[in-house]
């Protein structure tokens, strides 16, 4: 059988126990491992083969082989998803006699995690694959189970082992294993245990695709919700626009309601009602209106002071921030932010004619710059606390800042600009309105986004009514995301070009 | 402390005759040693082998006992000088290190303890780092072998089998007169499996001895005339005398001989289980080895016995030669000994096998496949072996990087925010935990040319031009060489770059072993040996110390160091503790504190979903592995989210990459109370009951 683990996740212990059990069992057993630099958070493979004594005729014994082969391999267990995809690719999974154990769980690669946006690896597709390729398929959150039975994951992977009732020995052989190995023994049985009921539970109830709604699994419930909006509001979601269009939209009010007032929503669906009229005979599927008013939602709720401020003064967030961190109750958290504002955010927050004024000063910015030293505010101080709730509470006097001015031209300028294109080119105008993905984060990540996004629309008008254009615009858009130096998009725009 | 500790299974070292003894190959080698009377030990730590340096610190007690002298040698050429102890006395020594790269440092000892010649047993115990798994450049040590007529042992992988060549390494060593090299690939190395034990033996010629009587002789000095008489010795009588031995004594062994056979198989006796299963998949052999096609297997691989195969290869129609590796040594001499003695037997090798890459199970089945095919021994396959399997498609690579927590970390993302503020630099790279500092997300250092040689690496770049070369170092590859090869190097020559020592205070990546520098108390060792002095010790003049974590004073002090106007090398001691080796002494103390209802503060971080906006600009300076991503809870944005997961250590790199990045303000830092003082509530009552009014 086989172990494809990550370095740190004890496939070594694991090892170790089968190995005792298995010799326990009255089996010769050979057990070897790769783990080289892979130790260091890189995946790693354990082998182990048996035969029982029993069958050896007497002063023989197997030769068994130090590696995998596809084709020889009873059991592969991978302690993580994506492993499961690795020992697939390597032909150790075969549908002739391959259990394949699998934890659900997914810890995402650098190269995943680092994207500009989404980079992460489909699980959905995965399952599809595993199952196509394994005799049977064991799958299950072994994390989870670890975590709920306060064990590691080195025993529950012992435990799914003996769940799946593959290798020819029972359960208080694995035990014995566990107790000879002497450490935390406790805390492994229990593990143990949780993973073998984990495992014939998921054998009870195969996994299915339906275990990843969305390609990654299920998304967390929103606190923005249709019922959230103020019955007024609610009332002319309802009845200006397609039913097909309510969810969103509510999320869209609900957010905006939160993040400024009542008023400052209903100038969201006044917005929206203008590009409505370009889905009129598009009823049915209004994409443009859908992506317009997501897009929308949340540019007019720009990230500010006031807004951060806001999120972290939020009641509740101290509870959320206790469950998060596993503190007991008995313990005492204390938060502390880590906080950076620029020159430029500070004048943002100013006064439009003001925060202008001083920000075109050099003088004025140097003093400004003074300031700008990075902070640690802790919001479980009282002053501390006190302090982001008076700049939270500064976002009623947002509308008269620079930074609300300036975004509101630009949110004017993008709108008008979908309106303009809708009728001559409906998909261009969508995809435009899919750009303002690209506008987002906070200084130079903020600076970088829009910096793309001003190229790309730019360019987007000219596109009007060209073959292909909306896919060309999204090729664009895809560049603008693929690195942080902006080198894709410029290389797109220079193809486009020629 | 070594990142795995051994002191519980160095017991089974005192296993006594005829006892069973269970555990992983490098224990039994270990044993092996000892069951021959080894006087002395040394080596220096490397996957696969670092576990035998381990083992051996762990047992220097019992070693002790039997009166060995046990070395962790500052470097390969030390251990493989080490073994001039046994060429002018009858005592047994033994040395161990990762091959090729340790090979390639101890080359020089080598050749001339190989020219000069031994009367005591000399046994190198390599760690062939090739195939899966390998952190080096792949290369064969056979060649080593061949230009310095060292032998070069390749048993069958288990244990019975490695500990007897472990014994009839030191016999044909001393037999010979020539040092034997013993390889044993990775996964013999951590083979886990049995064999009947023998009593140790104290070693037959101890050192004190050899120091009471010194001896010499001219002969095996190298120097002319003698090194000429020296070759000679090697071409007329140490060499037939290792073929004399290994045909006498049967080091090589035959299977399967009684089966008439027109086809035959030689190979590697490190390849011996992998040949097996394949033969046995291809129903030509039983699961206890009876074959139906003869075997050759050469358990020495080096000197290679032309009358053994020429034997073996005689009134057959064609051998297979199943050879690691590259280039084809064994099939090119095998094809001499054949033409030679007009044996007309063809001879396949290279071809139905790849000349490279690793020989895994799927390759040489395949291989033997197409040769009993080929010679008629198997129908022409009519479905493939498999059937293909419907593949996962982009699967991510998952590359090592720096541990949760790692210190070397915040240095790394120091000096990317730095190339984005002055440009890319030209950074030479160098052997360690700090390699990765190669990989995603740093992508900084574009050469690693060896242990230690990051700052020789950069020795060119030293022409007047206002953007210095920078060159990293790690404390390890420091005391191996560095010092001289890297900085003594820079002073000497003026060298006007920068060069990083990364000192972590172990030998990290090799699995944590102690190095001069480390700062605990070791018993028989002397450490707490000073970067810093050493560096100046050579001439050094500007030197600066900086802890990493701090990473607001780390790119201040990198910035001073490109642009100072002091010319010559400038020196920046990076400094941060091992994470693991932290932890691991640590975390118990903590743990009894935390029983003992003492107050503890654990700290972590945290990242607000709400106020991220899922650009992972934080990743891409950092790449801990508890800084990831999880699907973005707010159903209108579509970008994953950052998130810190539960492996989080609270190191602070987090805090110090926002600040330094002027990235977002998602992050906070959660100090964590546990068992509060009365004091520690009451302040918290008041403050949750003010907060509650004004929130």
């Amino acid at each position: 059988m086989t172990i494809a683990a990550l370095g740190g996740q004890g496939g070594g212990v694991v090892t170790d126990w089968l190995v005792l059990a298995a010799r326990k069992a009255g089996h010769f057993v050979q057990a070897t491992s790769v783990p080289g630099v892979a130790q260091r958070t890189g995946a790693t493979i354990y082998y182990l083969e048996f035969f029982p004594r029993a069958d050896a005729p007497p002063g023989r014994e197997p030769i068994m082989a130090l590696m995998p082969n596809p084709g020889d391999v009873d059991i592969v267990v991978a302690s993580e998803w994506m492993e499961a995809g690795r020992a697939i690719n390597r032909g150790l999974v075969t549908k002739e006699r391959t259990t394949l154990i699998a934890s659900t769980h997914r810890d995402y690669t650098i190269s995943e995690k680092m994207a500009l946006g989404e980079g992460r690896v489909s699980s959905r597709e995965l399952f599809e694959i595993a199952a196509a390729n394994a005799a049977k398929l064991i799958g299950f959150d072994m994390v989870k189970i670890a975590e709920a039975a306060g064990g590691r994951i080195s025993a529950v992977i012992l435990g799914s082992i003996a769940g799946a009732n593959v290798l020819p020995w029972g359960i208080e052989e694995y035990q014995h294993a566990i107790k000879e190995s002497g450490l935390g023994v406790e805390a492994s049985l229990a593990a143990f245990e949780a993973g073998r009921q984990a495992a014939i539970d998921a054998q009870a109830i195969p996994l299915t695709a339906a275990a990843w709604p969305s390609n990654h699994g299920a998304i967390d419930s929103s606190d923005y919700t249709l019922e959230a909006v103020p019955t007024r509001l609610r009332a002319r979601i309802v009845d200006q626009f397609p039913l097909n269009l309510r969810d969103l939209l509510g999320m869209g009010a609900a957010r905006l309601s939160d993040y400024q007032d009542d008023a400052y929503t209903a100038s969201f669906l006044d917005r929206l009602e203008r590009i409505l009229k370009y889905d009129a005979a598009r009823l049915a599927d209004p994409k443009l209106t859908a992506a317009t008013g997501r897009a929308l939602a949340l540019w007019m709720s720009f990230e500010d002071v006031m807004r951060v401020a806001q999120v972290k003064t939020r009641r509740g967030r101290s509870e959320r921030i206790r469950r998060e961190v596993r503190a007991n109750p008995t313990d005492l958290v204390n938060v502390r932010e880590f906080v950076k504002p620029r020159v430029d955010e500070i004048c943002g927050t100013l006064p439009a004619g003001l925060g202008q004024r001083l920000l075109d000063s050099p003088r004025a910015h140097r003093t400004l710059s003074r300031f700008t030293a990075g902070r640690r505010i802790s919001t479980s101080t009282i002053s501390g606390f006190l302090l982001l709730r008076c700049i939270s509470a500064l976002r009623h006097f947002r509308r008269g800042t620079l930074r609300f001015k300036l975004e509101n031209e630009r949110i004017e300028a993008w709108l008008d600009q979908i309106a303009a294109i809708a009728p001559r080119d409906y998909d261009l105008a969508v995809e435009l309105a899919e750009c303002q993905s690209l506008v987002k984060g906070y200084g130079d990540t903020h600076e970088r986004g829009w910096a793309s996004f001003s190229q790309i629309s730019q360019l987007a008008s000219k596109l009007v009514g060209e073959p292909q254009s909306a896919a060309r615009l999204r090729i664009l858009r895809d560049a603008a995301l693929s690195d942080d130096d902006g080198a894709q998009l410029k290389h797109a725009l220079s193809q486009l070009a020629a | 402390m070594a990142e795995r500790s051994f002191s519980k299974e160095v017991q089974s070292l005192r296993l006594t005759e005829g006892a069973e003894f269970e555990g992983e190959g490098i224990l039994a080698v270990t044993k092996a040693l000892l069951q021959s009377g080894v006087g002395y030990v040394g080596g220096y730590q490397g996957a696969p082998v670092s576990h035998l340096m381990d083992v051996l610190a762990d047992a220097s007690g019992i070693l002790g006992e039997l009166g060995v002298r046990f070395e962790s040698s500052a470097s390969e050429a030390t251990a493989a000088a080490m073994l001039a102890a046994s060429v002018n006395y009858p005592i047994r020594g033994a040395v161990t290190w990762k091959s090729t790269v340790g090979t390639n440092v101890a080359s020089d000892a080598l050749s001339n303890l190989a020219s000069a010649g031994v009367i005591g047993g000399a046994l190198i115990v390599l760690g062939e780092d090739y195939g899966e798994g390998a952190s080096i450049m792949q290369e064969r040590t056979h060649a080593f072998a061949m230009k310095s007529q060292m032998w070069l042992l390749d048993p069958r992988p288990n244990l019975p089998c490695i500990v007897q060549a472990v014994e009839q390494g030191f016999e044909l060593s001393e037999a010979s007169n020539s040092p034997v090299m013993l390889m044993l690939r990775i996964r013999a190395c951590h083979v886990v499996g049995r064999f009947r034990a023998k009593d140790n033996r104290s070693p037959a010629f101890t050192l004190q001895e050899a120091m009471d009587h010194p001896r010499r002789t001219f002969e095996k000095i190298i120097l002319p005339p003698s090194t000429y008489a020296q070759e000679r010795a090697k071409i007329e009588q140490r060499w037939p005398a290792a073929v004399k031995f290994i045909r006498e004594r049967k080091l090589n062994e035959h299977f399967g001989l009684d089966n008439p056979s027109d086809v035959g198989i030689v190979l590697q006796g490190g390849l011996y289980n992998t040949v097996l299963r394949a033969l046995e998949r291809l129903s030509l052999a039983d699961v206890f080895g009876e074959s139906k096609i003869p075997l050759y297997v050469l358990n020495v691989t080096y000197p290679l016995v032309p009358e053994e195969f020429t034997a073996f290869a005689a009134g057959k129609q064609a051998i297979l030669i199943i050879e690691e590796g590259q280039p084809e040594f064994i099939e090119q001499a095998a094809s001499l000994f054949l033409r030679q003695a007009d044996v007309q037997t063809r001879i396949v090798g290279k071809g139905p096998l790849p000349m490279a890459g690793e020989y895994t199970g799927a390759v040489v089945i395949a291989g033997i496949r197409k040769f009993l095919t080929e010679f008629g021994r198997l129908p022409v396959p009519d479905v493939p072996l498999l059937p293909a399997a419907l593949l996962a498609r982009n699967v991510p690579v998952r590359p090592s990087g720096l541990c949760t927590g790692c210190p070397e970390r915040p240095l790394f993302a120091s000096m990317k925010l730095l190339a984005r503020e002055m440009g890319p630099m030209q950074v030479s790279a160098d052997i360690g935990c700090h390699s990765f500092s190669t990989l995603p997300p740093f992508d900084l250092g574009g050469t690693i040319m060896g242990y230690g040689l990051g700052a020789a690496g950069g020795a060119s770049f030293n022409v007047p031009n206002p953007r210095r070369a920078l060159s990293m170092m790690g404390d390890g590859g420091f005391w191996h060489n560095g010092l001289t090869s890297g900085i003594g190097n820079a002073v000497f020559n003026r060298h006007d770059g920068v060069t990083i020592i990364v000192d972590n205070g172990y030998s990290a990546a090799t699995g944590g072993q102690y190095i001069l520098s480390s700062s605990a108390e070791i018993k028989g060792r002397r450490a707490r040996n000073r970067i810093e002095t050493a560096v100046r010790g050579v001439g050094v003049e500007w030197v600066r110390t900086i802890r990493t974590y701090d990473m607001k004073q780390t790119m201040a002090v990198l910035k001073e160091a490109l642009l100072t106007k002091f010319t010559g090398p400038k020196i920046i001691i990076a400094e941060g503790e091992c994470q693991l080796n932290r932890t691991r002494r640590e975390a118990p103390a903590i743990k009894k504190k935390v029983g003992n209802g003492e107050r503890v503060v654990r700290q972590r971080f945290g990242i607000d979903a709400d106020v991220c906006t899922g650009d992972h600009s934080c990743i891409r300076l950092s790449g801990c592995p508890s800084l990831t991503v999880k699907t973005n809870p707010d159903p209108l944005r579509r970008d994953p989210v950052a998130y810190v997961d539960n492996s989080c250590v609270g190191c602070g790199v987090c805090g110090e990459v926002a600040h330094a990045a002027v990235l977002c303000p998602s992050f906070y830092r959660a100090d964590v109370v546990v068992n509060p003082t009365a004091w520690d509530r009451l302040i918290a009552r008041l403050r949750t009951a003010v907060i509650s009014l004004l929130a």
